[in-house]
Parts: C-alpha cells; sequence; structure tokens
C-alpha cells in the first residue's frame, strides 16, 4: 500500500517536473547546455535629411510581424525629438516629431532580432479586395491576363505562380508588355502584380524586408510578394514564381506606403545597416517569456540578484550530493560517518580541488583526531572536550593557511572553508569508533567518507548539470522522485553481495 | 551483470539484505513509538521484569553527572559488575568489572585482567551521561548491573566473556538463532561486528552449526581452538520460548532477543533489538527470508509463545550442508 504511494507521488514528482522541464527547453527556448550562443541580428536604420524651416514631422515604418524571426528589443537614437511608435494601416511606424531645428539631420531606429523558426505569421484574415480602378486600355489588358491566367491554374497558388511566370517571360504577351511599360523598379513590379491579382479577387501585398548577413554597411531593400489564400499567408518569389521565402528574410513593412515620409526636410536618404552579435541563448529565452508574460521566469533564479544566484547555484547542487549520498549508502553500501558529512566536506572541495581537498582533509581530521586523544587523557567532560577539538581545529585551520602561505601553496588557504563543525564532529565520531572498535574500522569508515565526498564532488562540480539545475531546477522534483524511489528499494546492496557470499558457498 | 547474477543467487538463498529489511520488516512491523522499550535497555529491562522474565539484576543507575561519584556506593563490596549505557548501541560504551585489585585500592579488574582506576572509570561512566554512546548524542544514563557467570559448556569457546544468544524473533516465531562467542580481539564482548565469533543454531534442537568471523566462515574459536559445532545449548526450549515472548514484552514484529545463560540462574533476558544485524544468517549459512515467508503462511495470532516455539522448533531444522546447492547455469 504504503509502496504504492510513493510510486505514484515519485510518477507525480517526476511527471511535473519532465514536463516544466520540456517546456521551459522547447517552447521557451531555455537552454539545457551552458554557452550556448544564439545569433542576433541588430538592423539600424538612419534617415538623414536637411531640416527645413519650420516644424518636422517623420514616419518610420517599422516591422510588425516577422515569421522566422523574433524581436529582443528595438530602440531609437535621436536628439531632442519627440517619439512614438503608432499602429497604422500596413503594421507600424515610427515617428519622430520636434517643432524647430535645423541643419543636417540623422535619426537612428534599432531593432535587434533572433531566429526563430517557430516565430509564424498569425494575421487576420484580409477582406476580398475591390476591384482595382484602372482606366483603359490597361483595363482590358489586366481583364485579358486574369482570364488567360486562371483557365491555366486551379487556385490562388497556381494562379499567382502562373502570373509571376508570365510577368518574367523574356517575351511576354502585349498586354503584359503594357502592364509592365511602367514597372522600372522590382517594388513596382510586384506591386503591378498586386493589382492583377486584386483585379481576380486575390488579396496580395507587396512586402519589403531586409536579407540578413554578417555584416552590412548598406543594405538593399527585397521587395517580395505575399498573397493570403484565405486561409494564411503565402510567400512568392516576383522573380521565379516560386513560393518562397528567401533564408534570413526579415519583413519590414506591408503595403505601398513609402518606407520614410519627412515632413519639413529634404534630402532625404535612408540607409540600412546589419551587424550580426552572438547572444546567450539564456538572455534570449528570458526575454521572451517576458515578452509572453510566462510566470515561470518571473519567478526563475534569474531574477535573484547576481550574487544570490551564485549563492543558489551551489545550494542546488546539495540535492545532487544527498542522491549520491543515497547511492552509496542503499546500492552500493559503503560505510561513511555522519549521514550528510560527506556531501558537506565535497561542497568545501570545490574550493580547494579535489587532491588538496583529500590532502587539507586527511591532514586535519589526522591532526584533530591526535589532539583529540591527547585531550582524552584529560578526562575531560564531553561537550567541554568537543569544543576544545572545536578550537584546536580552528586553530590547525589557522597554522595550515598561514604556513601554506609562506610556502607559496595558495590552496592551503581556502581549507577555511572546510565546515570545521562537521570536522569536529567527524573527528568525535572517528575517535570514537577508533577506541570502541579499533583503528581499521575508524581508517575503513574515514576512507569511505572521503570515497563519498570524493564522488559527491565530482558530480556535483559538473559543469552542465549545474547549469542544468540551476536553468530548470524543477529537476530538483525529479531528483526528489528518485530519492524516494530510492527509499522503498528493497533490492541488495552491492556490498552484501559479498558479505553473504558464504552463504550461497561460491 | 556479475552483481545481478550474484544477486540471483542470494535471492535464491533467501537471503534478507538490509534493504529489504529495514524497508519491508522493520518500518512494517516495528512503530517508531515502541523503540524506546528496546532502546533504552532500562525500560526494557522494567518491561521483562514485568512480565515475569529473568533478566540481571539492576545495582543501580546513574543519571547526572553528580550522580558519578555514587559509583561505590552503588557498588558496594561486589566483586563483578557490568556498566553499561541505557541507550547504547552496538555494545558501545559497555565495561565489564570482574574483579578488584587487591593490592591498589579503588581499581577494578576489567575482564581481559588489566586495572582501572576509579576515577578512570568514573570518568567514562561521565562520558555516557553525557551522551557520547547515546544514538542522538543525548544524554543518557548509565546501567550498573549483575555481572552474568558464563554456563561452564562454553569455557571452551569462549575468551574472556560471556557468550549470548541471539534470536531473531519475527512476529512472535523465533526463526533464527545464533550465539555470539567472544574472542580476544573482540574484547571479550559479544558483538560480530567488534571480532566476536557467531556460531548458527539449529532452531529444532539447540545445536550449533559452524562460525562466522568477520564475513568468514569458521569451523572453530580463533583463540581456543576449539570446535564450535555441536555444543547442545542448555535450557533451550526455555530460550525460545523467552524470546518468543519478546513480541508481547515490545509489541515489536521483527526483533532480535539477546539472552545470557548464567551459571547459577539460567537464561536471563540481556536486551533486545528492533534492529537485529543480518550476519545471523551467514552464521546460519542460511537466508532469513524463506522463514520469514513460512512464518507468515503459519502465523496463528491465536498461538501463545510456548506453541509459536514449538512451532519454529517443528519448521527450522537446519540444513546440515554448509552450502546451499545452486545450479551455476541459472
Amino acid at each position: 500500500m504504503t509502496r504504492r504511494y510513493v510510486y505514484i507521488i515519485s510518477a507525480l514528482l517526476a511527471g511535473i517536473s519532465l514536463a516544466t522541464f520540456i517546456y521551459k527547453w522547447q517552447v521557451l527556448g531555455f537552454p539545457v547546455t551552458r554557452d550556448q550562443q544564439q545569433p542576433v541580428w541588430t538592423i539600424e536604420t538612419s534617415i538623414r535629411f536637411e531640416a527645413g524651416p519650420g516644424s518636422i514631422k517623420v514616419n518610420l515604418q517599422i516591422p510588425t510581424l516577422t515569421p522566422g524571426f523574433r524581436t529582443l528589443r528595438e530602440f531609437n537614437v535621436s536628439k531632442g525629438y519627440g517619439f512614438s511608435l503608432n499602429y497604422v494601416s500596413g503594421g507600424r511606424e515610427a515617428q519622430w516629431a520636434v517643432r524647430r531645428t535645423g541643419g543636417r539631420q540623422t535619426l537612428y531606429y534599432r531593432r535587434v532580432v533572433y531566429e526563430d523558426p517557430a516565430s509564424e505569421q498569425i494575421d487576420t484574415t484580409p477582406p476580398f479586395p475591390p476591384p482595382p480602378v484602372i482606366n483603359e486600355p490597361l483595363r482590358t489588358a489586366v481583364e485579358v491576363i486574369v482570364a488567360d491566367v486562371r483557365d491555366r491554374s486551379a487556385d490562388t497558388a497556381s494562379f499567382t505562380t502562373e502570373l509571376l511566370r508570365r510577368f518574367n517571360d523574356p517575351s511576354p504577351g502585349s498586354n503584359i508588355e503594357l502592364l509592365l511599360a511602367d514597372a522600372n523598379t522590382s517594388a513596382r513590379f510586384v506591386e503591378t502584380a498586386t493589382i492583377v491579382l486584386a483585379a481576380a479577387r486575390i488579396p496580395a501585398r507587396l512586402i519589403r524586408g531586409v536579407i540578413l548577413q554578417d555584416q552590412q554597411r548598406r543594405v538593399d531593400l527585397t521587395p517580395w510578394l505575399e498573397v493570403h489564400d484565405g486561409d494564411r499567408w503565402r510567400y512568392f518569389n516576383p522573380n521565379t514564381g516560386a513560393e518562397e521565402l528567401p533564408d534570413r528574410y526579415l519583413i519590414w513593412w506591408r503595403g505601398n506606403q513609402p518606407l520614410v515620409r519627412v515632413e519639413g526636410g529634404s534630402n532625404v536618404e535612408v540607409n540600412f545597416a546589419v551587424q550580426k552579435n552572438f547572444l546567450d541563448s539564456m538572455s534570449i529565452a528570458e526575454r521572451r517569456a517576458q515578452v509572453e508574460g510566462s510566470l515561470l521566469v518571473d519567478f526563475s533564479l534569474f531574477s535573484l540578484p547576481i550574487q544570490t544566484q551564485a549563492v543558489y547555484s551551489v545550494l542546488l547542487m546539495i540535492p545532487i550530493g544527498a542522491l549520491i549520498m543515497v547511492v552509496m549508502r542503499n546500492i552500493i553500501g559503503i560505510d561513511a560517518f555522519g549521514t550528510f558529512m560527506p556531501v558537506l566536506i565535497a561542497l568545501s572541495f570545490r574550493e580547494t580541488r579535489l587532491l588538496w581537498g583529500i590532502v587539507l582533509f586527511t591532514l586535519l581530521v589526522t591532526l584533530g583526531l591526535s589532539i583529540r586523544f591527547l585531550l582524552e587523557r584529560l578526562r575531560l567532560l564531553l561537550v567541554p572536550r568537543l569544543g576544545a577539538v572545536l578550537i584546536v581545529v580552528v586553530i590547525l585551520m589557522l597554522v595550515i593557511s598561514v604556513v601554506s602561505h609562506k610556502l607559496g601553496l595558495e590552496t592551503g588557504l581556502s581549507v577555511a572553508l572546510f565546515p570545521m563543525v562537521i570536522i569536529v564532529m567527524t573527528i568525535e565520531r572517528m575517535s570514537v569508533v577508533w577506541e570502541e572498535r579499533g583503528a581499521g574500522d575508524a581508517i575503513r569508515a574515514g576512507l569511505g567518507s572521503l570515497l563519498v565526498a570524493a564522488v559527491a564532488y565530482l558530480a556535483m562540480g559538473m559543469d552542465w548539470l549545474e547549469h542544468l539545475i540551476f536553468a530548470f531546477p524543477e529537476l530538483l522534483l525529479f531528483v526528489l522522485a528518485v530519492v524516494l524511489l530510492l527509499g522503498r528499494y528493497t533490492g541488495y546492496r552491492l556490498t552484501e553481495l559479498r558479505r553473504f557470499r558464504p552463504i550461497v558457498g561460491d | 551483470m556479475i552483481s545481478i547474477i550474484a544477486g540471483k543467487h542470494l535471492a535464491a538463498a533467501g537471503v534478507l539484505g538490509l534493504n529489504r529489511r529495514n524497508v519491508d520488516f522493520i518500518m512494517r512491523l516495528n512503530p517508531r513509538r515502541l523503540y524506546p522499550r528496546v532502546d533504552d535497555k532500562l525500560i526494557t529491562k522494567q518491561l521483562a521484569l514485568d512480565a515475569g522474565m529473568a533478566v540481571p539484576e539492576l545495582y543501580g543507575v546513574i543519571s547526572h553527572q553528580a550522580d558519578v561519584r555514587r559509583l561505590s556506593e552503588i557498588t558496594g563490596e561486589r566483586e563483578s559488575f557490568v556498566i553499561k549505557p541505557a541507550r547504547g548501541s552496538g555494545g558501545d560504551g559497555i565495561v565489564v568489572i570482574t574483579g578488584r585489585s587487591h593490592r591498589k585500592r579503588r581499581s577494578y579488574r576489567l575482564a581481559s585482567g588489566m586495572l582501572i582506576s576509579e576515577s578512570e572509570l568514573m570518568h567514562h561512566i561521565s562520558n555516557i551521561v553525557s551522551g557520547q554512546y547515546s544514538l542522538s548524542g543525548s544524554p543518557d544514563s548509565t546501567l550498573i548491573e549483575y555481572c552474568v557467570k558464563f554456563d561452564p559448556m562454553f569455557a571452551e569457546v569462549s575468551y574472556q566473556g560471556v557468550p549470548d544468544i541471539r534470536v531473531i524473533v519475527y512476529r512472535g516465531y523465533p526463526i533464527m538463532a545464533m550465539v555470539r562467542l567472544p574472542t580476544r580481539s573482540s574484547d571479550g564482548k559479544a558483538n560480530l561486528h567488534r571480532g566476536a565469533v557467531g556460531a548458527g543454531i539449529d532452531i529444532s534442537s539447540g545445536e550449533t552449526l559452524t562460525g562466522v568471523l568477520g564475513d568468514d566462515v569458521v569451523e572453530d574459536h580463533p583463540d581456543t581452538g576449539a570446535l564450535i559445532a555441536g555444543l547442545y545449548i542448555p535450557h533451550w526450549d526455555f530460550i525460545l520460548q523467552s524470546a518468543a515472548r519478546g513480541l508481547e514484552v515490545t509489541g515489536l514484529g521483527y526483533l532480535g532477543v539477546d539472552i545470557v545463560i548464567d551459571r547459577d540462574r539460567g537464561p536471563l533476558i540481556l536486551e533486545m533489538n528492533a534492529r537485529p544485524g543480518l550476519n545471523i544468517q551467514i552464521a546460519n549459512c542460511s537466508g532469513l527470508s524463506s522463514r520469514l515467508n513460512r512464518v507468515d503462511e503459519i502465523f496463528d495470532p491465536k498461538a501463545d509463545a510456548a506453541r509459536r516455539a514449538e512451532v519454529c522448533r517443528q519448521e527450522f531444522p537446519a540444513q546440515r550442508q554448509t552450502a546451499l546447492p545452486l545450479d551455476m547455469e541459472h
């Protein structure tokens, strides 16, 4: 009965732990290893113009929906301008305004984005576009093209592809030549295509975006065609008709509006520059979770002050030490002094490193033990004797630190980090065992403690594990589940296999 | 892989491991609130006396530092006595005084023959009272009691000490027993982990089997060289019944009962243990699991101690081979 409860509780704990872990890992993108770096791109738009007399208002189209990318942050650099972000029909606009200024002006808008394939364009379904008002003779040309293309296509996508194929045909028909006579830029070219699509009652938009590369000082905007098939927006290469998006294509804005409108200024120049950096995945994940308002991150350890974080990154490893202790005791069956003494010793090994830790610990316990045997002759009461050993241990630590410092062995200084009370209790236990059960038992248990401490140290010192537990503290529930299960482990301990061998008789 | 095979062999031989003992027997059958009845030897002694069982006579108790000097007042003119912590474990802190020095006043002779001054003895008692030997380190009492004189039949197989008989009692059924023989290295104490020899006992007859020293099987006593097997424990029927009554006395379903045989007073209940060790299996060359299972099958809630002891004598005769037959191919 109890066993079943333990199974149920362990399963629940493990389930909660793993579900949270997978959510944070897969959905929020928390990195499972430290130093996972993710590229981030900074796109800087600079607007230069001559300020005219009177007030100035600058409107810049900025990204709204960016499939394949998420925004880390955005900011503007401008001196003396009022700045606001507004939603307009085509997306979003940044607006700078100033009542009076003069000379050459430069305004910057920067946006930092990172790639996220999971980011999709979630947009409302647009209404069917009204039939465009087109004058003759273009109107007839459009009607003929629409009728022709409709004959040779099955749906919105194939219609678009067929249309773009004809647009790009080296020897297009006279209707298309007429239509494209004005399309001297590629943006105009795409815009013309949207007019034909509108005539076929297909919602379509001209989109313009930046193809992100490592480092570019001047980036040209790439126009692309976006068509709604009644279900979602689809992207078409205006030059081939293929349905695709270029790699790392950041959609800057949609529609026919100009990128920038400057009221009260002249000689406007707009330039895009791209810079690639690497950022710790952790900060990206946190930032994203903040944007999504996830409670899991509000309560994450990363919200604590840095110093407290450092403390917790150590403390969170203690459960791992406890797990090691449980395994060493109940699965392997190693004798050690004190239940969790080896774990605390392992913690202090973090500073001294393993070899020095073992040397210093052995030195301290050996010296303490000999002092303890001397004190035994004085026949002191128990608590004063423990107090005396504690004082002696502190003095020994002091001596070891000073001597090793003089000898130039800086590791000796870290002896101060040993948990002295624990060492005193170890010395006391060890001396009692020594007297009662002989040196063999005492040394065996002492070595057992050291062995467990060393294994715990190695486990607790695993960098990836420390990061994993710190980034996903919910994994501690999994450790708890394992410990609970081990609490009902009724199999033999490894050392018992040897111990009971005479019964089996081999 | 090897360990899995070895584990299978152990399981096939019915060996009980520490983990399973703790989880399936101690935690299930021994409620924690009953532990003081066996962890505090003073309470155990009183319970046994109340049940009309024989125990070593208690001379006095020292519970406070201030009382330590009452030692000589308690011991009076007695030549021998035993000092033990009420809540000690595994024989820690027990001192056996077998005599007094005739030349030096105020000094006692230990079982080993060495002398110990009264002040040293008082320091030891003071340590006990401070809690040096108690499990939790909390203040403890010191018991000063009758020193058992061992039955002459054990003279050949024990070295400077009194052998005691450990019986494992499961739900009131005495299922396995061994006699623990002091050796030179155990300092006259009957604790296996100190180096005493444990010899299994045939439950049905009370005859000793081979012994175990540490984790090894031995045929004869390491100090005296006498053959360990083949001794018949006197008062065996009474010992089994007394052990079986341990259930009623303590309420614990998985129990180790320690009994000594005094030359003059016969079997005496020495102490009881809620977490009896597993080496008894090596001493008997037999696993506990099969006997535990058998008791579950034949368990009769109405049977009294005598009946239960009788059932066990029929059920658990020793198998006269040193090893169980094992098919190595499985």
